[in-house]
């Protein structure tokens, strides 16, 4: 190996750590008081730390940084998974994880401005999209540096309002912005492509005029690339990312009963135990 | 059917089986969905063809609602309150209200019964934005009893109706079968002193709770629930008006333009009165928590109630 490949390797190496951090704190917070999204949150968790700790320039300690990218998550019920990712990054402390829905805390099941590092309050989903697109234009006009990605769930972009605002930002030539989809091909009720077809998906993108990718969104090694491309010239593009609902917890993967769960302290023993048997 | 109802059924739960039912013996009954979860299960799985998944687009389905009922078919639709009376309110607006459709939207999640789901999820300004529609009927039912005789009335009422209803189970209001009539109020507890009007699951109880409170300091309420916000049941506002010194409202809803506002919109005109009205406060709700907490932090419990009540006793 040479000294560059080793350096990738370790590099890697400490995504995967931090994801399996992520991970569990998902499944903490799924055990508390009010459960959580589990499956959205597991299947985003890799997106969510290849941005965080490779992609994004961003301040922990000054969340309103300038010169920050920008990061919207559209599907706002993957919420814990975000937490968990501000924690390891330092925007919020660890502890704060377990007020998670308490009426002491502020960590509501959708994010909310009053979490730093947080830029909009997300969960109605198809919103998302279109404050990228408004954020994206203004750092263009500005000549600021400022890049823009927002996180969609694949039964998210059945929302009109979700192409209202890709058709614009291809118009509007917004390169700054990378839209990642969360392709776990599940929503509530089954099967994206059984309850609401998507497919042919990357057709649909590229005809709206985005530049398209797919990766596998469980793999660093191909994650990180492209979200590292992906922003610059004059077309956005968007990453499909393609995930696992439950990713982690093998009971709990590819299934539409993990969408939402309130974990019983068993039930939270054996995702715990799951998941470290294949970490 | 309603006494087979135990205090843990949620009056989602009681309008699914309601609406199955009432499907069963009508085919112009369908049930339109949009990813809510739980109606494949006991929907699409018996009955198929009555049944239309429309995915996470909460416009397209009001609006495809809209035309199904234009062909003579008679369309449930499904979603939150807040994406019912938000989201797809234009849709709802001209194409159904306008166009005078029997749509029936079924509204989940409503009030803050979303609870820590927050402000995205939480519908406090529903009941405001449906009454304003010319057509629309308007209705918040107290318990799952009171949910399956609601959606009994309404499938076969001529125009669009909107239904609010919660998440959870609260607590059952009616021990029994009861009457129901669409616009007309059920008093559920008689006294001289002050009327208390409420609507909705935790409303109806809230206002029981302090009328047997005001009683023992020797307040006697009359508790009206007033399930059908538009039509508005006049003569029994009138009656009150009359019977008793003022009026308390209640209700799981932004202050502003709710079951109060229409209360004191009305009788301003028909017969003056002291109206005060108990909701919740003109703020986005800022923290978790149960919805039974978030009530009381809005400015929505017994003891707001009984305030009230006692504000209007003792002028
Ligand atoms: C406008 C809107 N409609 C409905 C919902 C309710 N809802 C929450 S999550 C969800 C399913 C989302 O599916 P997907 O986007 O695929 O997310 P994931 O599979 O990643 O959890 C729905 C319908 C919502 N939050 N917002
Ligand atoms: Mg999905």
């Amino acid at each position: 190996m040479t000294v560059q490949a080793e350096a990738v390797t370790a590099d890697l190496f400490r995504l995967e750590r931090v994801a399996l951090a992520v991970r569990e704190n998902v499944l903490a917070i799924g055990a508390g008081p009010i459960g959580t999204h589990v499956g959205g949150s597991l299947s985003a968790t890799d997106i969510l730390v290849a941005l965080y700790f490779d992609v994004l320039r961003v301040r922990p300690d000054e969340p309103r940084w300038d010169d920050r990218d920008h990061f919207i998550l559209s599907k706002g019920h993957a919420s814990a998974a975000l937490y968990a990712t501000l924690a390891e990054r330092g925007f919020i402390s660890r502890d704060e994880l377990v007020t998670y829905g308490r009426a002491t805390g502020r960590l509501m099941a959708h994010p909310t401005l009053s979490v730093p590092g947080v830029e909009f309050a997300t969960g109605a989903l198809g919103h998302g999209l279109s404050l990228g697109v408004g954020l994206a234009l203004a750092a263009q006009r500005a000549l600021r540096p400022n890049r823009v990605f927002v996180v969609l769930g694949d039964g998210e972009l059945q929302e009109g309002s979700v192409w209202e605002a890709a058709m614009s930002a291809a118009h509007l030539g917004v390169g700054n912005l990378t839209a990642i989809v969360d392709r776990n091909r599940l929503q509530i009720n089954g099967s994206t492509e059984d309850r609401m077809a998507l497919e042919p998906l990357t057709d649909k993108w590229r005809a709206f005029g985005w530049d398209v990718s797919t990766v596998d969104g469980h793999d660093f090694a191909e994650l990180v690339p492209a979200l590292r491309d992906a922003p610059g010239g004059g077309r956005p593009s968007v990453i499909i990312a393609d995930t696992v609902k439950g990713r982690g917890v093998r009971h709990l993967e590819h299934r539409k009963q993990g969408h939402f769960a309130k974990l019983s302290p068993e039930a939270y023993e054996r995702a715990l135990a799951a998941l470290r048997a294949v970490a | 059917m309603t006494s087979t109802l135990s205090a843990a059924t949620s009056d989602r739960e009681a309008y699914r089986a309601t609406l199955l039912e009432l499907a069963r013996a009508d085919q112009r009954i369908w049930c339109l969905d949009s990813d809510t979860g739980g109606l494949e299960k006991v929907f699409e799985s018996e009955l198929p063809g009555q049944y239309v998944d429309l995915g996470i687009a909460e416009a397209n389905l009001m609006s495809v609602g809209a035309a199904l009922a234009s062909t003579g078919l008679l369309p449930f639709v499904n979603t939150m309150a807040a994406f019912a009376s938000a989201r797809a309110l234009e849709q709802v607006k001209i194409d159904i209200a306008y166009h005078a459709l029997p749509v029936r939207i079924v509204a989940t999640h409503s009030g803050f019964s979303a609870a820590h789901l927050g402000p995205t999820h939480h519908a406090q300004q529903d009941l405001a934005i449906m009454r304003s529609l010319p057509n629309m009927t308007v209705m918040t039912p107290a318990d799952a009893g009171e949910t399956v005789r609601m959606v009994r009335a309404a499938a076969y009422l001529p125009g669009p109706v909107y239904i609010r209803i919660g998440r959870n189970a609260v607590e059952n209001v009616y021990d029994e079968d009861a009457d129901f009539t669409v616009g007309r109020a059920v008093e559920l507890r008689s006294g001289d002193d002050v009327t208390i009007v409420a609507a909705g699951s935790y409303p109806v109880v809230f206002a029981l709770e302090a009328a047997e409170r005001l009683a023992a300091q020797g307040i006697e309420a009359t508790v009206l629930n007033m399930h059908t916000i538009k039509p508005l049941d006049m003569p029994a506002l009138i009656k009150a008006a009359g019977t008793t010194r003022g009026i308390v409202t209640v209700e799981d809803h932004s202050l502003l333009g709710g079951l109060g506002g229409a209360i004191a919109e009305a009788i301003s005109v028909h017969r003056p009165t002291r109206v005060l009205r108990v909701g919740v406060a003109d703020a986005f709700c800022a923290r978790p928590g149960t919805h039974r907490e978030q009530l009381v932090a809005g400015g929505v419990s017994p003891e707001h109630v009984i305030a009230a009540a006692r504000a209007i006793v003792t002028r």
